[in-house]
């Protein structure tokens, strides 16, 4: 087979020197019209080809760089904190360090409680209860992040002598967001409401964040 | 048609030989020297370009000198930085004048930007002079929060805390990219760390950009107050002697005001409270960026409701990154044929509103987040968008210009016959 392919090859050049100069140029013509047609010859599909694995190992080899920003295992292990609440009185809040970041631990009064639930659904940017913001038969305890969900200040009104803001709850001075006694976003730019980080009462007295 | 200027001749055999083997010498030639040629009418506010490098200069060696002894960790950086004050030879020179210097590095910044809006300096074929004089703008503003945030006072952890936020607006990812862009779920030692290399290399980038603005200019030439390309030789003169001249007065008075502030109010643009160890569990009060940031700072708090199924905070963040890139839009959006505002009177009326506009929003920015300021600086925000966004792009078409002469030479003729 090889040796008569062979042949008929020799044979065609063989007559493209005797004469037949059209031969090659209508090749060169069909070659052009197959490129034309795909828009890809073979070193073109090289290229890209080529281009294309350095590129993916450029991406890979820049994923090592990417991560090691994230934060460190010492950082992003810190899991939990347990924090005794029997000596919150009603009314008072105390600030607890999670993940380093604050977070209110607020005991509720009474009243606070019922000027939370006097508010309509409808009335809130964030609409939620204090009931689905706290634990079941502890609504007199929220507990929330004190980072404001604008841009992350600590806002006012965990001490009796800050202000509380309007809504008698927290009132962030970075950019002017007001919270109520639920923690609930009611002015200001902050889109949520304060959030409630994962947590439970591991006692009636001892709740573990995190 | 482009005006030749004399080429580079060397005059002696070393300079010849080392023409041909690395022509710096020529590249200042022609860059800086006889063979750069300047429209001859140019006014002072055609310095603060040569201003804003000497001020990034400044930086770059008062900040090579204290990163020598400043340690960038979270217990130690407060602390590294008093001693630079108390204990190191001269540090406290070399940190007000790091200080100082920022703020009239953003100074000169904010006239030369000024500059080339009122004569349309960003208008055809100088767009991408712009373009990268915005980027420019951009680093500057990125380094600037990078290194206040190093000082690790009140008004730095809690400018990182409220800065890194604005990432979490990102739909979805927006948490995540916060805290990978802090290494931690608030700002900690790493942030310290990734801050001050940050910090550290910027400066050498935006030294690189400004070779690209400074080469785009010089592809076109500088433009001058009239507007008017030059045509002729006796409209230029050249950067060496004339301009050099001109400059080196300018950075003497530059220099006259940076010494006067180094020596006498060091702290004058610095908050207090920056002098209070960070505390991550108590943010104070007010806290506000440092003066350069007032107006877009006013423009981040002006968004306080929903609306559009967009909620205030994706508003503001998106308010204040247009209130930066809408400079870079300018030349899009500013179609009138007459370059500058000499010609353009209706433009002059509007130009200095905005200037005192911009006034209105940094005094605002300043204010606590309260009213009146809040609903000012809303109102100062709407004449902002409204100057870019309406008023420029509908000026050309009801506006009447003044006759624009046909030459710089006519032009300054008349000015000084009138």
């Amino acid at each position: 087979m090889k040796n008569s392919e062979a042949k008929n090859g020799k044979g065609d050049m063989s007559k493209d020197v005797e004469g037949h100069a059209f031969k090659k140029p209508q090749a060169d013509l069909s070659e052009q019209t197959d490129k034309a047609l795909s828009g890809l010859d073979r070193r073109d599909f090289l290229n890209v080809a080529a281009v294309g694995i350095a590129g993916m190992g450029v991406c890979g080899a820049a994923i090592p760089f990417i991560a090691q920003m994230n934060p460190s295992k010492d950082v992003s292990e810190q899991s939990k904190t347990e924090v005794d609440i029997s000596t919150i009185q009603p009314g008072q809040t105390v600030k607890v360090v999670w993940r380093d970041q604050p977070v209110f631990i607020r005991h509720l009064t009474e009243q606070e409680i019922t000027e939370a639930n006097a508010v309509a659904l409808s009335d809130l940017r964030d609409p939620e209860t204090l009931e689905q913001r706290t634990k079941a038969g502890k609504t007199n305890w929220l507990v929330t992040m004190a980072v404001c969900t604008h841009l992350g200040c600590i806002p006012q009104g965990s001490n009796s002598s800050e202000p509380r803001g309007e809504y008698g709850g927290y009132i962030c001075s970075c950019h002017g967001s007001a919270f109520d006694t639920a923690g609930r976003i009611r002015r200001g730019p902050a889109p949520t409401n304060l959030v409630v980080p994962p947590y439970r009462f591991i006692s009636p007295s001892v709740i573990s964040i995190g | 048609m482009k005006l030749s200027p004399p080429p580079y001749q060397p005059k002696n055999a070393f300079t010849r030989w080392l023409d041909d083997r690395l022509p710096v010498i020529r590249l200042w030639h022609d860059v800086m020297g006889k063979g750069y040629l300047v429209p001859r009418n140019l006014n002072w506010l055609w310095n603060f370009g040569v201003l804003a490098g000497i001020a990034l200069t400044i930086q770059i060696i008062t900040g090579l000198a204290l990163a020598m002894h400043y340690v960038a960790s979270s217990n130690e950086a407060f602390n590294s930085i008093e001693a630079i004050m108390r204990y190191v030879g001269f540090g406290w020179l070399i940190r007000y004048g790091h200080m100082v210097g920022a703020s009239l590095f953003f100074a000169a910044l904010y006239i030369h930007m000024f500059r080339g809006v009122y004569y349309g300096s960003y208008k055809a074929p100088r767009e991408v002079v712009w373009l990268i004089g915005v980027l420019l703008f951009m680093l500057a503003m990125a380094t600037a929060f990078l290194g206040y945030s190093l000082v690790w006072g009140q008004m730095s952890y809690w400018a990182a805390q409220v800065i890194t936020g604005l990432f979490s607006v990102v739909p979805f990812v927006g948490e995540k990219i916060r805290i990978w862009v802090l290494g931690g779920f608030a700002p900690n030692a790493a942030t310290v760390n990734r801050f001050f290399v940050l910090h550290f290399t910027l400066p050498f980038v935006i030294l690189a950009v400004v070779g690209l603005h400074v080469w785009a200019l010089h592809r076109q030439g500088s433009g001058n107050p009239t507007g008017i390309e030059v045509k002729k030789a006796e409209e230029v003169v050249p950067m060496q002697p004339y301009y050099i001249a001109k400059d080196l007065v300018a950075i003497g008075v530059f220099l006259l005001i940076f010494c006067s502030l180094v020596f006498f109010y060091p702290n004058i643009f610095t908050d207090p409270d920056n002098y209070i160890p960070a505390n991550p569990f108590s943010t104070p009060a007010h806290i506000k960026p440092e003066w350069y940031f007032w107006p877009f700072y006013a423009v981040l708090r002006s968004f306080t409701v929903n609306f559009m199924g967009i909620p205030a905070k994706l508003w503001g963040v998106l308010g204040m990154g247009l209130s930066v890139l809408v400079w870079g839009l300018l030349p899009w959006l500013d179609n009138s044929p007459v370059r500058s505002g000499r010609y353009r009177p209706v433009f002059r009326c509007f130009f200095l509103l905005f200037m005192a506009d911009i006034l209105l929003l940094g005094f605002c920015g300043k204010q606590p987040a309260e009213e009146p300021w809040i609903r000012l600086g809303q109102w100062a925000s709407l004449y902002y968008f409204a100057f870019f966004l309406v008023i420029l792009p509908i000026l050309p078409l009801v506006e009447k210009t003044k006759a624009v002469p046909s030459s710089v030479e006519e032009a300054e003729k008349k000015r000084t016959d009138a």
